[in-house]
């Protein structure tokens, strides 16, 4: 049934697909041999990967002291790369939930690989607490089961715990919306092969008919799993900040964290989706699915994420200043002017300044600029990161305690590592599974295929809903 | 081995709102549906159906009721009974503390007791082999199928007729 379409609205499928056309172009990648440029790419990803598991072995056998953390620096790159890719995570299930309430139809192109993004980027975010903690085979210690220690329990009280459940509940809830919107494209998948790769995907699909009852609930599911992941996501960074909001830190000390932290996620996270989306649709030829209408939203979205974190930015140096309170101050005239003013500029370049640049509609429907953009938001969120959590630790109450804090090779292996552990992830992912949710796209077709929709519609519905769908072009 | 337990007849619709017109005048003319297969969620699919609303929601809820209760009746418990701890100088029962986790539980508890619901009540789970009556239903096509097991001949040539009248591309019997 065509839904009622405003006539400004553009088209988010392109190239007049039937919904045979829809499945042959998300599908066919999957059951061919990988092209050159995969290739390529799962070389490079899987050389960073052992590049992780090279250190991480390091790291566990000579423990971590071959960080250079120090006194008062205890924490360093391990949890500015925790929160980096933290925030990285919470892209998908933004566009996956929240635009699903806002009933957002551009959402269908980019929510399958933002999820699985989502997932990835969460899976490398929590190597780092448990590395962190030096004898990672006792991590299990920080769930509260039933041990011979009294049993002692953990700290509800501690934010760190807190976390712990954040990221979990995170994760598998993320897991699970994910999985339930795949099952369907499996059994379409499942259907198109033979044999061995058929019994897999009937595996992976749970025996999916496409029944309208199953649909019924699904749809259902779906909607009430958006409606349990929106406050989630929210709350999760939100988490995240507190595990620096409720210490008695200057700096870290302040009740803007959590909305900053939060809107910083998002401002990251659409980035990242960004770099990879720009690459994918390249590479697997579905330009006609994630569109420059696509590229162009996430911009947007982009531009007033930044703009909040740069309100951010200045609000905490207006308050610092205003609070009277000198450890404040010094803490921002530190952060700003100090040891580590390079980072300082880095962030404030990259994430208040550059989306500026999408203001302009030319930059924001330009791929190109959009790549190299997404990359420079991407970095400058890390040196927030790294702004927020060294240059406060490396100069704290007491000035004979004062030090440098730089990583070592062990801690660079790990950042880049965890780069390979996402890339090798992300581009199995496009090899086993499609990229796009094929039957979500296919609902969408009628009310923003270009054939219905937008300034080369050529359908004609005999419904109500003509006159409507194509006001603006007859 | 395969049982086969039903007979069932099905036309094929290229079309989902030619699919639609076809629930509906089947429901008309009183014909009893056995099932309708599409490749994606259609709309306004349920109300040409009849179906009742899904009930997974109020499942849901009272998962997630559940793990609100579990996560904070259990700090509760950890906290003034089993250990007491003053953390900070802070009173043992500090229910804005135990506010975050009673938060995750609920969602961890609701999601994952919705999802379990919706595989089983739907049947769907790794290794089962649901029969399907053509490949393309989870691509293109848009099926309508009745149950004639019982059915004599006379019952089955009508409802073939129907399907062809109301614009199935194809009309294929099957059992599964």
């Amino acid at each position: 049934m065509s839904a009622v379409v405003s006539p400004i609205r553009e088209p988010l499928i392109e190239g007049n697909k039937t919904y045979h056309q829809i499945t042959e172009d998300i599908c066919s990648p999957t059951e061919k041999a990988p092209g050159m440029a995969w290739v390529m790419a799962f070389l490079v990803a899987i050389s960073l990967l052992a590049v992780y598991i090279f250190s991480l072995g390091w790291t566990v056998w000579n423990g971590i002291g071959t960080w250079d953390l120090n006194r008062t620096i205890g924490w360093g790159w391990d949890i500015t790369n925790f929160v980096w890719w933290v925030g990285i995570g919470h892209a998908g299930t933004l566009i996956s939930a929240i635009l699903l309430l806002f009933r957002q139809k551009w959402r269908t192109g980019v929510n399958r690989a933002a999820e699985a993004m989502t997932i990835f980027a969460v899976v490398c975010a929590g190597q780092f607490p448990l590395i962190h903690m030096g004898r990672v085979w006792l991590a299990f210690f920080i769930f509260p089961y039933p041990n011979t220690r009294g049993p002692l329990w953990v700290n509800f009280n501690s934010p760190l715990l807190w976390d712990v459940f954040a990221i979990s509940t995170y994760l598998t809830v993320s897991l699970l919306f994910w999985y339930t919107g795949l099952v369907p494209d499996f059994a379409t998948l499942r259907d198109r092969s033979k044999g061995f790769r058929r019994k897999i995907y009937n595996l992976f699909s749970f025996g999916w008919t496409g029944a309208g009852k199953h649909w019924q609930r699904w749809e259902s599911l779906s909607l009430i799993l958006a409606g349990l992941s929106t406050p989630l996501v929210l709350s999760v960074h939100t988490i995240v900040s507190f595990d620096f909001a409720t210490s008695v830190i200057p700096g870290w000390h302040t009740t803007i964290f959590p909305p900053y932290f939060v809107a910083g996620a998002i401002f990251s996270g659409f980035a990242m989706v960004q770099t990879l989306m720009v690459i994918t649709r390249k590479i697997l030829k579905l330009q006609q699915y994630i569109t420059l209408e696509h590229i162009e939203s996430m911009n947007k979205v982009i531009l007033l994420t930044g703009t909040m974190v740069g309100v951010a930015y200045l609000t905490e140096l207006f308050i610092s200043w205003y609070s009277g309170y000198i450890y404040e101050q010094y803490a921002f005239y530190n952060r700003v002017l100090g040891p580590y003013w390079w980072s300082y500029v880095g962030m404030m370049a990259c994430n208040v300044i550059s989306p500026q640049f999408f203001w302009v509609k030319k930059y924001r429907r330009s791929v190109v600029f959009t790549f190299f953009m997404s990359i420079f938001v991407n970095i400058g969120m890390w040196f927030e990161r790294f702004v927020i959590i060294a240059t406060t630790l490396a100069r704290d109450y007491l000035p004979s305690s004062w030090s440098y804090y730089a990583p070592t090779w062990v801690e660079i292996g790990l950042f880049v590592g965890t780069l390979g552990l996402f890339f090798t992830l992300y581009l199995i992912f496009t090899r086993v599974a499609p990229v796009i949710a094929v039957a979500e796209i296919k609902s969408i077709l009628k009310s923003a295929g270009d054939q219905y929709v937008g300034p080369n519609a050529t359908h004609h519905h005999d419904d109500h809903g003509k006159g409507k769908v194509h006001a603006g072009t007859h | 081995m395969r049982k086969y337990n039903k007979n069932v007849l099905y036309g094929l619709y290229d079309d989902d709102e030619q699919l639609l017109a076809a629930i509906h005048s089947a429901r008309e003319a009183h014909l009893e549906i056995d099932n309708v297969y599409t490749p994606f969620p259609v709309h306004d699919l349920e109300e040409a159906m009849g179906l009742s609303e899904s009930r997974l929601h109020m499942a849901g809820f009272v998962y997630g009721g559940i793990g609100a209760l579990f996560g904070f009746l259990f700090m509760t418990w950890v906290f003034t009974r089993d250990w007491p701890i003053i953390f900070g100088g802070k009173p043992y029962w500090s229910v804005p503390a135990f506010i975050p986790i009673t938060f995750e539980l609920t969602v961890l508890f609701a999601a994952i007791g919705m999802v379990v619901s919706f595989y089983t009540v739907c049947g769907l789970w790794p290794g089962v082999e649901n029969p399907t009556l053509d490949d393309r239903i989870t691509d293109d096509k848009f099926c309508l199928a009745f149950d004639v097991t019982n059915a004599d001949g006379g019952k089955v040539d009508a409802l073939r007729s129907f399907l062809s009248d109301s614009g199935a591309s194809e009309v294929n019997q099957k059992a599964i």
